[in-house]
């Protein structure tokens, strides 16, 4: 009886994800800082899995990041997305595929406030209509990308070339999952596992063989805070913030830091840079980086892609240990190689390298 | 901060795991019945040093029982074992004993005594 009590439990906290047929929206800041991940989920979803997936070059941002600095009014940001819809529903898809987090968290906000406020539905359609001349639909399905990996997690275990196994000693890698605060911190149901027992990370790591690691501050922000980074004079309080989310999981001496969201995955690799020339202080063993990827590079490097094609070069955090660790084998000629064999310029100050 | 514009705020969480409680430690051991305080202050409010300066009994427990010993080192040396804490002391610790030890086990830890 018990048992079917928790699962009954834990099917409500649960979420449906589309299988097929999505309308995918880039996210502002991966497509810089790292760009081989939309790359990868593009290529595993059509290449690998012959899965629909459709983009179109006039989708723009959501003005999330506006949004949250108190600079885009709520009525813009509620007809930009709806503009986002209206492309959906010409181009015929109803699943929408959300690269970014803080865009994920924006369309949850939306579509609640167009739930419990039908009243601000119509007049978004309305000014939607005057400025464009355009009419839209509710997504059937919305999901981040990640929900998207974390359906296809057993897909890419079955076809896994490493595993988040320390090929020296035959241990699991210790990983650190973080998830974005506005995956499932606003709006719970949205979320795989809610607020309470986030499971989009922790069901990748577990599956493709590695230990999740669980430590006191899991789920403190990863310092980014739009507020807190904008204003340079603000910007202690966002390191700050890493800072203490590093040194609590330090004593855990994690292999790697997994992330689903681009405002993580940026500031928790190139804060520890910052604080490094700060004070000295890093985090990992032996006085290296963690290192902190995308669930698309880690997933990537699980299937046995190119490590410099994911683009981990581009992080400020170097991977080698990570890759050493797990066995992967690179070619260092490769990572600052364009395709066509031209050598692309070192940067300077890199961690772990 | 010159560099970057913005400097790192250290967090004020107080880490057990962290902080030094040998100082604390030496006391109990050589002077068990400062297990028995209760902090109300009556030694604080009736010292003389603590009317003139940052000497705080009472302040010295609390920190020593969490490792801050830093707060502690300088401010001990405040003490002129004049006695009149241990008349007001409710539970009969032997505060000036307290102070006397504490400042002999900085000496030891600290390396300044064998």
């Amino acid at each position: 009886m018990e048992s079917e009590g928790s699962e009954r439990i834990w099917s409500d906290y649960q979420k449906e994800i589309a299988d097929d047929h999505f309308f995918y929206v880039r996210s502002c800041i991966r497509q810089s800082f790292f760009p081989g991940s939309e790359k990868f989920f593009l290529d595993f979803l059509r290449d690998k899995l012959g899965k629909d997936v459709f983009e179109n070059p006039s989708h723009t941002t959501c003005t999330g990041i506006g949004y949250h600095a108190d600079i885009v009014p709520f009525q813009t940001i509620m007809t930009v997305i709806a503009r986002h819809y209206a492309l959906m529903k010409e181009a015929g898809y109803k699943n929408i595929a959300i690269s970014c987090v803080t865009s994920f968290g924006i369309y949850a906000e939306i579509l609640e406030t167009w739930k419990h406020f039908p009243e601000e539905l119509e007049k978004t359609r309305e000014y939607l209509y005057k400025a464009t001349g355009r009419e839209f639909d509710l997504p059937e399905n919305i999901a981040h990308t990640s929900d998207i990996i974390y359906k296809f997690r057993n897909e890419i275990a079955a076809n896994a070339k490493y595993l988040l196994v320390n090929r020296q000693t035959g241990e699991p890698l210790k990983v650190v999952e973080h998830i974005g605060c506005h995956y499932a911190k606003i709006f719970p149901k949205y979320g795989v596992g809610g607020a309470e027992f986030p499971k989009v990370l922790s069901g990748m790591i577990e599956a493709w063989g590695g230990e999740v690691v669980d430590y006191p501050e899991r789920r403190h922000c990863c310092g980014f805070g739009f507020r807190q980074y904008l204003v340079q004079a603000n910007r202690g309080y966002s390191l700050s913030n890493t800072a203490k989310k590093f040194s609590s999981m330090k004593p855990f001496k994690p292999d790697l830091v997994l992330t689903n969201c681009p405002g993580c995955t940026m500031f928790m690799d190139k804060w520890q840079y910052t604080i490094k020339e700060m004070d000295g202080t890093t985090f990992g063993v032996n006085g290296e980086s963690i290192p902190v990827l995308t669930y698309e590079e880690l997933a990537g490097l699980v299937l046995g892609y190119n490590p410099w094609d994911l683009g981990l070069q581009y992080h400020m955090v170097q991977s080698e240990p990570l890759l050493r660790k797990m066995g992967i084998e690179y070619d260092i000629r490769d990572k600052y190689s364009t395709r066509d064999g031209k050598q692309m310029p070192v940067p300077e100050n890199l961690i772990n390298a | 901060m010159d560099k970057f514009g913005f400097s790192l705020s250290r967090a004020r969480v107080i880490d057990y795991d962290k902080n030094d409680r040998r100082i604390a430690e030496y006391i109990y051991e050589h002077e068990p019945s400062f297990r028995l305080c209760i902090e109300c202050g009556a030694c604080a409010a009736t010292c003389t040093a603590g009317n003139f300066t940052e000497f705080s009994l009472r302040e010295f427990n609390v920190l020593l029982k969490r490792g801050e010993n830093d707060k502690v080192r300088a401010r001990l040396k405040k003490c002129m074992f004049c006695g009149k804490c241990i008349l007001a002391c409710p539970r009969g610790v032997n505060t000036r004993n307290v102070i006397f030890l504490a400042r002999q086990a900085f000496r030891i830890f600290d390396g300044n005594e064998t």
